[in-house]
């Protein structure tokens, strides 16, 4: 079973505290700080992992996480070398991963290249913000299926219901809530406007889970965003964490630690 | 096979697509205010009302219809009939102006109240401020920091006219992280703004959109040539292409008439393959750009390249999905000019004509000599705008 389904399925039937997702951009703030990030993550406590593949025109992100794809580019990212650097990670990663990028350096790499990479380093799904969905109906999800690949959609408070019945249709895994009209890192905490939004979704009563992704930045947004949602993303104020380390292992899980409030007592 | 023989319209598809090229590749935040535009933007240009108040704004404030001249000395140096477009004398110096009156019509329409754009020379967000100032809604304009610096008169233009420029300080600091700003904007004010793409770039229906505010320029071009000539088809239609904004409205009537040679001239900066060009066509690969299927200059993997022109205004990484169709079809002719060549041409066509025209429009000048057009034919130069704000780098060629 794909480790993405699975998660959510013991957390349905587990019922314990929101899931976190954490977001950090390949090949930053070092070119091989990649897998040293994922690990140290996993160390730390969180439930899934989302690796930002860096891209020149990152346009739903803010200026948090362009900054930090720029910094990658200059360091030598490509997508050809994040498969190299994670060729051998489920020798120790057992958490779900995502890869999140923009279309076209995918395209360029072939989608059914891109694809047979990502099942065999044990990729468990892709976000990719600007492909649209009947494109990725008509041409891409037979060859996503034939990898075991999940393909998580975007809503937004501007997602008319019938779209986001669609969406929930044909969604796998999780759908990610973006939290208000905003790119990433722009806006912070749950408002009375997220409030009434998240409730709309609660009584749609959609098929999928939903985790909830920008503003979100410690625990205490984190404990709001789950409090309506199975779990909530953090992107942006990672970044900012991995900008100013000095010892990157120890700050990574601090800060994963913190979010989730694990004593810091209990070593992992 | 069928749609082979059939007659081809070159037009979009009801998908939103020009053969592969096109439809809308936007993040999901982008989709409301795209899908909006898309449901009314028809139904909005054929309403009997907005088409009355476009064409009377064309009329009395743009000054159209912008004459058909027939450049004689020209003609005579290179041995054919070469006429000129005039968008140089649209109001605010530039073919621009079609766009930005047709769209912030749209938006009153659309119940907008604020208006975002992009600009990279500052010509689009000069012809944005002015319909902005001209319509009472606030106005505010990304631009690269870089091009801030390089084009202080258009940045003092756009202020006066009430608009704020705010820079793109990301990435390149040019016209595609301006638009990328602006994009972005866009999805943190979803609900009251309407964003003016400056060219027939963007997710659809934005280049159908842009290309059908342009196209008064080949209707214009069509009963004047008959006016001059008596046929209302030229052999060539020369534009130049940056997004392809001109181009589009200059080739948009002749699309479906094979026998028009429609010919796009890009900006080949030092030397197409000297590095510092963006000959788009000649460099670049299909890819997703600013959300459409296009021809982009990119890395091998997949990383938006820098364009280099000597012209702010073909300064641009990719091209319109129609332009891209064109070329990939083989019903559009590409060619390019070298920064040299275009100086050349703006210098030739000053002291031949008495025509200063913009570095843009002198690429299609360019070219003249080396298209091979006979004495019979007839050729067409879009000049899409006039030189003023490129006074500054004329100079430096004057001894």
């Amino acid at each position: 079973m794909n480790r993405i389904t699975k998660l959510f399925q013991d957390a349905k039937n587990e019922q314990e505290g929101g899931l976190l997702n954490v977001y950090f951009t390949a090949g930053f703030p070092e070119l091989n700080d990649t897998t040293r990030v994922l690990q140290a993550l996993q160390d730390g406590g969180v439930d899934l992992v989302e690796i930002g593949m860096p891209y020149s025109d990152p346009v739903a992100d803010g200026e948090t996480i362009q900054q930090s794809n720029d910094r990658a580019l200059e360091n030598g990212m490509s997508v050809k070398i994040l498969f190299e650097q994670l060729k051998d990670m489920r020798e120790t990663i057992s958490v779900p991963v995502l890869l999140m990028g923009y279309i076209n350096p995918v395209l360029q790499f072939g989608i059914e290249n891109f694809c047979a990479k990502c099942a065999e380093v044990g990729v468990d799904g892709l976000i990719l913000p600007d492909m649209p969905m009947d494109v990725f109906l008509d041409e891409y999800k037979s060859i996503f299926d034939a990898h075991g690949l999940l393909n998580i959609f975007l809503i937004t408070p501007q997602t008319s219901e019938q779209r986001i019945k669609l969406i929930d249709e044909v969604s796998e895994g999780f759908i990610y809530t973006v939290s208000s009209a905003s790119v990433t890192g722009s806006k912070s905490g749950v408002d009375s406007n997220m409030e009434s939004y998240f409730a709309r979704l609660d009584a749609m009563n959609l098929r999928n889970q939903r985790l909830i992704g920008f503003g979100i930045k410690d625990h205490e947004t984190f404990k709001q965003a789950s409090s309506h949602a199975a779990g909530a993303i953090i992107g942006s104020a990672f970044i900012r964490v991995l900008q100013q380390t000095t010892d990157l292992e120890q700050d990574v899980k601090s800060f994963v630690r913190e979010v989730k409030n694990y004593p810091e007592t209990i070593a992992i | 096979m069928e749609s082979i023989v059939e007659k081809r319209s070159f037009q979009v598809d009801s998908k939103g697509y020009y053969g592969s090229f096109g439809g809308a590749f936007i993040p999901e935040m982008l989709y409301p205010n795209v899908e909006e535009l898309r449901e009314n933007y028809l139904q909005i240009i054929s309403d009997p009302s907005f088409q009355k108040e476009y064409s009377d704004l064309l009329r009395d404030y743009v000054g159209r219809p912008t004459p058909l001249y027939r450049a004689n000395r020209l003609s005579e140096k290179y041995k054919t009939n070469i006429f000129l477009k005039r968008e140089d004398l649209c109001h605010t110096g530039a073919h621009k102006v079609n766009n930005t009156i047709g769209q912030i019509l749209m938006a009153q329409r659309l119940g907008k109240k604020r208006i975002v754009a992009e600009t990279g020379a500052g010509q689009h967000g000069v012809a944005t401020a002015t319909v902005c100032a001209l319509m009472d809604l606030e106005c505010v304009v990304y631009m690269g920091e870089l091009d801030i610096e390089r084009q202080a008169p258009n940045v003092a233009r756009m202020k006066m006219l009430g608009a704020e420029v705010r820079p793109a300080t990301c990435g390149s600091r040019t016209l595609k992280d301006a638009t990328n700003e602006a994009m972005r904007h866009w999805i943190n004010n979803p609900v009251d703004t309407h964003y003016i793409i400056g060219s027939v770039v963007g997710p659809h229906p934005y280049p159908d959109m842009v290309a059908r505010f342009q196209s008064i320029i080949s209707e214009e071009i069509r009963w004047q040539l008959k006016q001059h000539t008596g046929s209302e088809t030229p052999d060539y239609v020369l534009a130049c292409v940056g997004g392809g904004s001109n181009a589009a409205g200059a080739f948009y009537h002749f699309l479906s008439e094979e026998n028009v040679r429609l010919v796009a001239i890009e900006a080949a900066g030092m030397g197409v393959n000297s590095g510092h060009s963006a000959a788009t066509t000649a460099l670049g690969k299909p890819g997703v750009l600013h959300g459409s299927r296009t021809i982009l200059m990119q890395t091998e993997d997949g990383q938006v390249t820098e364009p280099f022109s000597i012209s702010a205004g073909l300064d641009y990484p990719g091209i319109g999905p129609q332009h891209a169709y064109l070329y990939d079809s083989g019903r559009g002719t590409f060619m390019s000019a070298t920064d040299e060549e275009a100086v050349q041409a703006a210098f030739e066509l000053t002291r031949y004509e008495g025509i200063i025209p913009a570095l843009e429009s002198a690429h299609a000048l360019a070219v003249l000599g080396r298209l091979g057009a006979s004495e019979n034919e007839t050729v067409v130069v879009n000049l899409s705008g006039r030189g003023d704000k490129d006074m500054g780098t004329f100079m430096k060629y004057i001894d």
